[in-house]
């Protein structure tokens, strides 16, 4: 028996609704299952480093600190197709809207200014990422195969995409009546 | 020479996150962590926008709980426009709350926290998520599947879509339900609240076979709070603020949510992103208060639902003498608890005529107010959005507190507590690691909502030593 095509998945920032709409393939799942396995997912135990070879690779969100250029470079390395998945990871989306103010603003905003904050400061561990000045989508730092636009992409959508895929064909573009950008 | 330990990311959870820990020689953990590290900075952004855009920029803060979102803001909208949603509008907006609450329970307990129960917290992490529960219970995962969907199906019948609906506006909602729909979601009730009760059962039948992991487990005393009905009964859409103290005394009540900055205050802490919420008159750490299921029934006196008041008193029986339940597990009953709630208010609501009405959107008068708190009970807790705005209606002032923020110090003290019962520093094995993500899953952290404001949370298990040297880094 040859071996099942491997889908893996990582979550940049984004809100986790591109992975939730995945999710909504619902009792497509197990189909999915049969076809190919599931490696790495935020709904899975896979730590940095135990990251699977994959044959598809799923992006949701855009890249805003080293963390997530971290994770991002990981998976690009060890998939063979890598799929932007949603807004987010094609072009940034909301998390975006944050490149219309300096970092060290909205930085002091969360941590010094807000109405609720007492005695506030800008959390600076070494375990924490660098904050980039600007959020970038993903296509910016590694090659991106294919693109699934959507906030967040439907399901169906999604399910189209990846069953193309795993059965071993490269779709060509996204059909009309799945195709949308809201 | 201590070690450090890293767990990262931390898995099977709705964000990123990582736990490091201390180890010294003696093999004793002397400090656990839990970072989180993302940080996307909405309240900054949302600057200088217009009030009405809020329900729809908003919910991008969380793909899991979009609908929260939407509805906090909407009722912070509400009152910025000076209106009150119509009495068909307001069903419709609990109505979609509801289905969100189902999906949401039913997500955060069979597809992210059950694989370390019924597969076991040492079993092969391959297999340790929702692939392997399909193996080995195939009939039970579909049935989950099944009611999460339903959850999402009642919440795209109003809104239209199931991720990111877009239907509140000020004084009432852009869309309704029909009659037809209404009845379909109706015939579906009896099946999925049976799957929760199934969950109910398998969930005790764990604690039965391991009542000493379940009397170890994090069991700690805190403040808890949450919004509560007139009669302090369980309410999840609308109501006023509660807190309760640890013995389970009310400390205040009925509190009006606009007021929260008197009693509500937010530390900063150097090695996470996730600010810590406190209940200022105690002060800080020790007003941290902790919120959602397990807040919310430790909080109340009653649940206005026949099927949930009767789970309700058997969960009464495994509470303390002063009626608290400090245990982190017992998270997972009080979520499911609340999960037979929403699908009875579901039933209460689509087999009512009001909600079918004419009457979506109230009118409004054309006036602004300069400030509006929007707060509700999210899955995950308390939900709070406060907008200023200036003659304009543009936005001058967003402050957000989101729900698991609130449990930042629960989450941070479980993590602390499991790795001191559970972890052998001399033999860490991978087992160990994951019960501390175990003692987070619990909580049902929703990373992306509290990270809205700096940033995302992968979990990482390091060990280091006292000196700081890396000495293993958990990959799995
Ligand atoms: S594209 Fe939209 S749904 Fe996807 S992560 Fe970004 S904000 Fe969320």
């Amino acid at each position: 028996m040859s071996k099942k095509p491997m889908i893996a998945s990582v979550w940049l920032g984004g809100c986790a609704g591109c992975h939730m709409s995945l999710l909504d393939i619902d009792e497509r799942i197990v189909a999915l299952m049969e076809l190919a396995d599931i490696g790495a997912m935020p709904i899975t135990d896979f730590k940095l480093g135990g990251f699977p070879m994959a044959d598809v690779g799923l992006v949701e969100g855009a890249v805003c600190n080293t963390d997530n250029i971290k994770f991002l470079e990981e998976i690009r390395a060890k998939s063979k197709f890598l799929v932007s998945l949603g807004d987010c990871a094609g072009w940034g989306c909301v998390p975006f809207m944050r490149n219309f103010f300096p970092l060290n603003q909205v930085l002091e905003h969360g941590y010094i200014w807000s109405s609720s904050t007492v005695d506030g400061f800008i959390p600076d561990d070494k375990e924490l990422p660098r904050y980039l000045d600007k959020v970038q989508p993903i296509r910016e730092f590694v090659k991106v195969d294919f693109h699934i636009p959507g906030c967040p992409p439907s399901a169906d959508t999604i399910f189209h995409v990846v069953h193309e895929l795993v059965s071993g064909r490269v779709p060509n573009g996204i059909p009309q009546p799945l195709l949308h950008f809201d | 020479m201590a070690k450090h330990y890293e767990i990262e990311p931390v898995t099977r959870i709705e964000g990123h996150a990582k736990i490091t820990c201390v180890v010294s020689d003696e093999g004793k953990v002397e400090q656990a962590r839990f970072h989180v590290v993302e940080f996307r900075g909405f309240e900054k952004f949302c600057e200088g926008r217009h009030f009405s855009e809020m329900p729809t920029l908003t919910e991008r803060i969380c793909g899991i709980c979009p609908v929260s979102h939407h509805l906090a803001s909407a009722k912070a909208i509400d009152i910025l426009a000076n209106t009150k949603p119509t009495r068909t509008a307001a069903l419709l907006r609990e109505l979609m709350h509801m289905g969100q609450i189902f999906q949401s329970h039913a997500l955060s307990f069979f597809h992210l926290s059950s694989p370390d129960l019924l597969l076991g917290p040492d079993s092969d992490p391959a297999l340790r998520n929702v692939v392997g529960l399909a193996r080995n219970f195939p009939d039970a995962t579909v049935a989950a599947v099944k009611a999460r969907k339903w959850g999402q199906e009642i919440i795209a019948a109003i809104g239209g879509r199931k991720i990111h609906p877009n239907c509140a506006v000020p004084g009432g909602m852009a869309a309704g339900i029909s009659r037809e729909r209404g009845a379909e979601l109706l015939a579906e009730k009896t099946q999925h609240l049976d799957t929760i009760l199934l969950g109910i059962d398998l969930l005790m039948g764990w604690c039965k076979q391991n009542p000493d992991v379940v009397q170890r487990f994090a069991r700690f005393s805190s403040y808890f709070g949450g919004l509560v009905g007139p009669k302090g009964e369980l309410e999840l859409y609308d109501g006023d603020f509660r807190i309760s103290d640890p013995h389970g005394k009310v400390a205040v009540d009925q509190f009006n949510p606009q007021d929260y900055l008197n009693i509500i205050g937010e530390r900063v802490e150097s090695w996470t992103t996730l600010k810590f919420p406190y209940y200022k008159p105690a002060g800080y750490p020790d007003g941290a208060y902790r919120v959602g299921p397990l807040g919310r029934l430790n909080n109340i006196d009653s649940i206005p639902t026949p099927r949930a008041q009767a789970e309700y008193e058997r969960w009464k029986s495994f509470c303390n003498e002063d009626g608290v339940q400090e245990g982190t597990l017992f998270y997972h009953y009080a979520r499911l608890i609340e999960a037979i709630y929403a699908a009875e208010r579901i039933e209460q609501i689509l087999s009512g005529d009001e909600v079918y009405g004419p009457d979506l959107m109230a009118q409004t008068p054309g006036t602004l107010s300069h400030r509006g708190v929007g707060v509700i009970e999210a899955p995950r807790g308390t939900l709070w959005h406060d907008y200023t705005i200036d003659d304009n209606g543009a936005l001058t002032n967003v402050n957000l507190i989101v729900s698991t923020g609130q449990n930042n110090s629960a989450m941070c003290k479980s993590v602390e507590l499991v790795a001191q019962e559970f972890v052998d520093g001399k033999n860490v094995t991978e087992g160990m690691l994951n019960r501390m993500e175990m003692a987070i899953r619990a909580h049902d952290p929703c990373l992306s909502c509290s990270t809205h404001a700096v940033g995302q949370m992968p979990i990482l298990i390091e060990m280091y030593d006292e000196q700081g040297g890396l000495m293993q880094r958990i990959a799995r």
